[in-house]
């Protein structure tokens, strides 16, 4: 049976059916269902988010001003950010302006964050999808020093010989049979196209990559009192300016600790300069011919807009936010996430109920209800505990399904830069048309960005072309932040507003923030100084959502369609393009029998 | 070994009731005792790669968790070096997936991995129960786990604590174990069911 969505998609569920559960190297629970024709090419998508995220139920009642301790153990990745969108969604709703110097440090914060999130993911999460470390072996280090020369001259670790130790160290390891972080792969797939020496330049960078993720989080201790878990605080940040104190432990921000910050956050921009862009560059060169998962990244992007060069004004965001419809660059749709009639969540498809005679209702964040309702469809197979095929005619997924005046979109690092680009930002347009001009010198072809950067190659170019550009925006914000404490101002909270006596009896409010994984927004509704209302809207929610009321599909499902898959029992190309999401489903928590393992299970059917 | 390094490492999550057994020893820990300069208390949370930094800079690790070993209800069970690995396995406790295994295989890639495993688990009762807080029989087991923790210390790295003199805390005070779990809200106001694969046989 062909379906015909409103967004433009095609699904035929006619074909064999293909069950991945759980997709793995992912934050948290997600299964995939695709339908393949007789040319193993995918003609049906169906994402599932498979465990239940109540976080909003949790904070009830509580304290505004704890709030960001809370949305801080959501998961193990995006702690940063979730505990940034709480204090600014409450601050929102309390009006409350924060110094200077806590707008800076804040900033420097989330960038860091960013730039660290990006690199872990290709190097740890997405690299194996285009890498194979065995090829690895095969490959002639002197062959892998002239490429690396070629693709990333700036690089000091370029030698024949390093590449050789890294090549032995690597022998040793497999032999070993600890095949650890590499054994759940399909390494003798066609669909992975490198020559060895490509290969080994990877790994290589793999394991730098390591080096400089330790180093760069040391920026979040010193700003945030601690690591893992960093402090926030309503008002400011918790960490006060002496900069004549000593290094004694707990002492104030001083020069000595600032210029250690700055040390790391130039680093990190050496590194996104010198190896993260360029090693994306060449991968892609080799895959120049798999122009898939584009989705609805050609049609339909979002994001609120972030990073703003002068704090309070939100018309300076270094990454302006807005919609783009129906790919069309040439117009950019403002956002308002206040707006009742804009961000919306429907639960027609996910295993949520909004009460009686409002199955298929939108309801904006502020008025958001998290009931749970599990049901399945009457075509699934198995049973509740144990699916074997999800209906999605019927309620399929623990997300739900936001849209932008009934739109979907998607959200992420490629959704922001689609945006800077039609924005026409100088800086992500340079780098846009430079790292394109490289690519196309390296495959010999002449693809323009509308043609480059929505597929998942673009998405993966995209994450990488935000961290290198969060790199060069902290070290600016570094500078402001030097500049503005010379000149005598040392405040980092305003505590005007911290008793609850001060607030108004209710109140409500939004935060948002430019997440790694896309645009993050939480609303808060405050009554009588607790907490009365709270929701999260994550950028997988708008990304894996399920199908609207309308029959649209999200970002996830549209990213998947007509891909070929060269063996559909091994599902690297779906791997490929939903990694290239970096999807998060947050929460992560069950504890483990002892014989553990847990790879990517394949049904086909 | 003369100043070993010694990293105390809880991990778990502490939203999902007993899953949040290790932090909350290292909770305890810090609240009662003063470490040697070469030993440190880590609240690891939920968090994998992250962790790296301290884990490549210790000689030696205890990892304090809530461990499925099909045993009854709140069983202390204690597990040394390689046995470690191996039930760390799957668990997802850690950055998109990357279990906690992995970090060790990664550390040993890099040539840095510690040359001594504790780990100190307990048997939990109840995970699927979101926003909720230990259950009272994993609540009991908290000062014990901590004992057995001290007693590797003072017998295999002959480390002894001191009972602290101040009493500021490390986790921010709205999460502490008493804070969290007095001021849950109720449950006609929060729903506390947990994973899809557990709910059907909860209703």
């Amino acid at each position: 049976m062909t379906i015909q969505t409103p967004n433009g998609f095609s699904l035929d569920t006619s074909g064999k059916r293909i069950v991945v559960d759980p997709v793995t190297r992912i934050e948290g629970h997600m299964r995939c269902e695709v339908n393949v024709d007789s040319n193993n090419v995918i003609r049906n998508a169906v994402s599932t988010g498979t465990m239940w995220r109540g976080l909003e139920v949790i904070l009830k009642g509580r304290d505004p001003r704890d709030a960001w301790a809370f949305v801080e153990r959501i998961c193990g990745v995006c702690t940063g950010c979730h505990a940034l969108t709480s204090v600014r969604a409450v601050e929102d709703a309390l009006d409350i302006r924060i110094p200077n110097n806590a707008f800076l440090i804040r900033e420097i914060m989330a960038k860091v964050l960013q730039w660290h999130d990006h690199v872990v993911h290709f190097y740890h999460l997405h690299a194996l999808d285009w890498v194979n470390p065995v090829n690895a072996l095969k490959a002639d280090p002197k062959a892998t020093s002239q490429l690396q020369q070629m693709v990333g001259p700036d690089h000091p670790n370029s030698s024949p010989g390093y590449f050789r130790d890294v090549q032995n160290r690597l022998k040793k390891f497999v032999e070993s049979g600890q095949l650890g972080i590499f054994k759940n792969g399909y390494w003798d797939n066609p669909a992975y196209k490198l020559p060895p020496e490509a290969d080994l330049m990877a790994v290589t960078h793999y394991l730098e990559a390591l080096d400089f993720q330790k180093e760069i989080v040391k920026v979040h201790t010193i700003f945030g009192g601690k690591n893992p878990h960093p402090n926030y605080m309503v008002g400011g940040v918790p960490c006060a300016i002496n900069m004549d104190g000593n290094m004694a432990a707990g002492a104030p921000l001083n020069m000595e600790r600032l210029n250690f910050v700055k040390l790391k956050l130039q680093e990190a921009f050496a590194f996104s300069k010198n190896v993260y862009v360029p090693d994306v560059i060449a991968i892609a060169s080799f895959y120049k011919g798999w122009l898939y998962g584009g989705g609805l990244s050609g049609l339909n992007v979002m994001d609120y807009g972030d990073y703003e060069a002068v704090q309070g004004r939100k018309e300076t965001d270094r990454l302006p936010g807005g919609v783009i419809l129906n790919g069309k660059w040439d117009e950019v749709h403002p956002i308002d996430p206040r707006d009742p009639e804009q961000v919306q969540e429907f639960v027609t498809h996910s295993w949520y109920s909004y009460g009686d005679g409002n199955a298929d209702k939108g309801l904006h964040p502020w008025d958001g209800v998290t009931q749970p309702k599990y049901e399945l469809g009457p075509n699934a197979k198995g049973t509740r505990t144990d699916i074997r095929e999800i209906d999605e005619s019927a309620k399929y997924s623990w997300i739900k399904a936001p849209r932008w005046k009934g739109n979907a979109v998607e959200v992420g690092p490629l959704a922001r830069y689609i945006l800077a680009y039609a924005h026409g930002v100088d800086y992500v347009k340079g780098q846009v048309d430079d790292s394109l001009g490289r690519f196309n010198a390296l495959a010999g072809t002449s693809l323009t960005p509308q043609q480059a950067l929505p597929t998942t190659i673009g998405r993966t170019l995209a994450r990488a072309l935000e961290a290198h550009y969060c790199a060069q925006m902290m070290l600016d914000d570094f500078d402001h932040l030097i500049a503005n404490i010379k000149a005598g101002d040392s405040s980092t909270a305003n505590v005007e507003k911290w008793d609850p006596a001060t607030w108004p009896k209710e109140a409500k409010g939004v935060g948002t923030v430019a997440a790694p994984r896309g645009g993050l927004g939480h609303w808060i509704k405050i009554k009588d100084g607790r907490i009365e209302n709270y929701q999260c809207v994550v950028p997988t929610t708008w990304n894996g959502g399920p199908r609207d009321p309308k029959g649209n599909i999200g970002a996830f499902e549209a990213s998947l369609m007509n891909t070929p898959m060269e063996r559909p029992e091994e599902p690297v190309e779906i791997l490929r393009t939903l990694h290239s999401f970096d999807p998060c489903l947050a929460c992560s928590t069950h504890v483990i029998a002892p014989d553990g393992a847990e790879m990517a299970r394949v049904t086909v059917r | 070994m003369a100043d070993e390094r010694i990293l105390i490492l809880g991990i778990g999550n502490i939203l999902w009731a007993d899953e949040g057994f290790g932090v909350r020893v290292i909770e305890e820990l810090q609240a009662r005792y003063e470490l040697p300069e070469h030993v440190t208390a880590l609240d690891g949370g939920t968090q994998g790669l992250y962790l790296l930094p301290y884990l490549e800079e210790a000689d030696a690790v205890i990892i304090v968790d809530a461990i499925d070993y099909g045993l009854p209800p709140a069983t202390l069970k204690q597990l040394r070096d390689d046995e470690v690995p191996a039930v760390l396995g799957a668990r997802k406790v850690s950055l998109h997936q990357t279990g906690f295994q992995e970090v060790l295989a990664l550390l040993q890639l890099r040539g840095c991995a510690p040359s001594r495993l504790r780990l100190v688990g307990v048997q939990p009762e109840r995970l699927d129960d979101y926003g909720g807080g230990l259950t009272p029989a994993i609540a009991a087991q908290v000062g014990p786990a901590l004992a057995v923790v001290l007693g590797l210390l003072a017998d295999e790295f002959s480390v002894t604590v001191t009972p602290r003199r101040s009493v500021e805390g490390f986790t921010p005070p709205a999460i502490s174990r008493e804070a969290y779990e007095t001021g849950r809200p109720a449950a006609e106001d929060a729903c506390r069911i947990g994973d899809a694969r557990v709910l059907a046989g909860w209703r």
